[in-house]
């Protein structure tokens, strides 16, 4: 990518970032207008498909069939849950994880 | 700073210390995560001023590495910043509806501010919109000088750690994990993966992000005709 090309998609996201938490106070503000029904249960159905789509995007690159078969990327990924299921806390989880794997693909892999 | 403004500031600088831990650490990962990808430390620290959106950015970074694909970019941030579409909805009483304030209060509306300012009673004595601005502020300024630090001080010291880039996988997974544990029936958070893992087989690596989404819309939409369908 060239540096034009990158701005632009750096100002992309930026612009669309800022409107979706603009957009509601433009179509909403004032008048006691409804958040059309499709458009709430979208806002519900979503977050949850898409942190799962993007869990996958992280294990894209993985290689399955050849050593170490992402024994790194799936243990560590395991002990990023457990702990975070055992625990709650977003920061010790992720700290957690990524300690264990570093761990894993410099010492043990 | 006079009695008045001092009490609302203090105020508001305690509501965000459990942010400020929080902004920090995940901003250095980040800044250091970008570091490890080949970019200066101006790269973190601009896409934290100008995007200021933790999840959004890890993903940019991403596409920065990425032949030019400006849809691409527009239709992931809009799905994966969809969210605060809603929180703005919820903001709708509680921030001004007009003035300078109403446009840093809407442009800083993160995920943790979020929490902060619609949970948060503010006291008596304390102004509401100005403790809703030292709170949109604080965390706005930990989230940079995190992204900053990281970024920083991995291009000084030459950073290289060898497996961090799974912070960007821990985050998800996390995010992921909350909203299963959250969600009544697992049809969203399994569709997500199952449609993912489909396109990711059928499509590659590079475009199955796109039909994903609009896959799960589409899916949306035929779930929504149908309960509909059932109400009539």
């Amino acid at each position: 990518m060239s540096l034009l090309q990158q701005i632009i998609t750096i100002a992309i996201a930026a612009g669309t970032n800022f409107l979706t938490r603009w957009l509601p106070f433009r179509l909403f503000a004032g008048k006691d207008k409804e958040v059309a029904p499709f458009i709430q249960g979208l806002g519900k159905f979503l977050p949850a498909a898409i942190m799962g789509m993007l869990v996958i995007y992280c294990y894209r690159n993985i290689d399955f069939i050849s050593s170490p078969h992402g024994l790194p990327e799936i243990i560590a990924g395991l002990f990023t849950v457990g702990i975070h299921v055992w625990r709650r806390s977003m920061f010790l989880s992720l700290i957690g994880g990524t300690i264990c794997y570093i761990l894993l693909v410099n010492f043990v892999f | 700073m006079q009695g008045q403004q001092w009490r609302n500031f203090r105020f508001a600088f305690s509501m965000s210390t459990p942010v400020l831990f929080g902004y920090l650490i995940l901003g250095i990962g980040y800044g250091l995560y970008m570091h490890n990808l080949g970019f200066s430390f101006w790269y973190p620290t601009l896409m934290a001023l100008t995007i200021y959106g933790g999840s959004v950015e890890f993903l940019v970074a991403n596409l920065l590495l990425q032949h030019f694909n400006p849809v691409n970019v527009l239709l992931i941030t809009a799905m994966l910043s969809f969210r605060q579409f809603f929180y703005s909805v919820s903001m709708l009483t509680k921030y001004p509806r007009s003035g300078w304030k109403k446009w840093l209060l809407i442009y800083g509306l993160s995920d943790e501010t979020f929490v902060l300012n619609y949970y948060t009673e503010v006291p008596q004595e304390c102004d509401a919109t100005t403790v809703h601005l030292w709170i949109n502020l604080l965390d706005y300024l930990y989230w940079v000088l995190g992204a900053f630090l990281g970024g920083f001080f991995g291009s000084a010291l030459n950073i290289q750690i060898k497996g961090l880039d799974f912070v960007m996988t821990a985050l998800f997974l996390v995010l992921a994990t909350d909203q299963i544990l959250k969600e009544k029936d697992h049809l969203s958070s399994l569709s997500g993966i199952a449609i993912a893992v489909g396109c990711l087989l059928l499509f590659g690596k590079t475009s199955f992000l796109m039909v994903t989404l609009l896959l799960l819309v589409a899916e949306y939409y035929w779930i929504y005709r149908r309960k509909r369908g059932i109400g009539k």
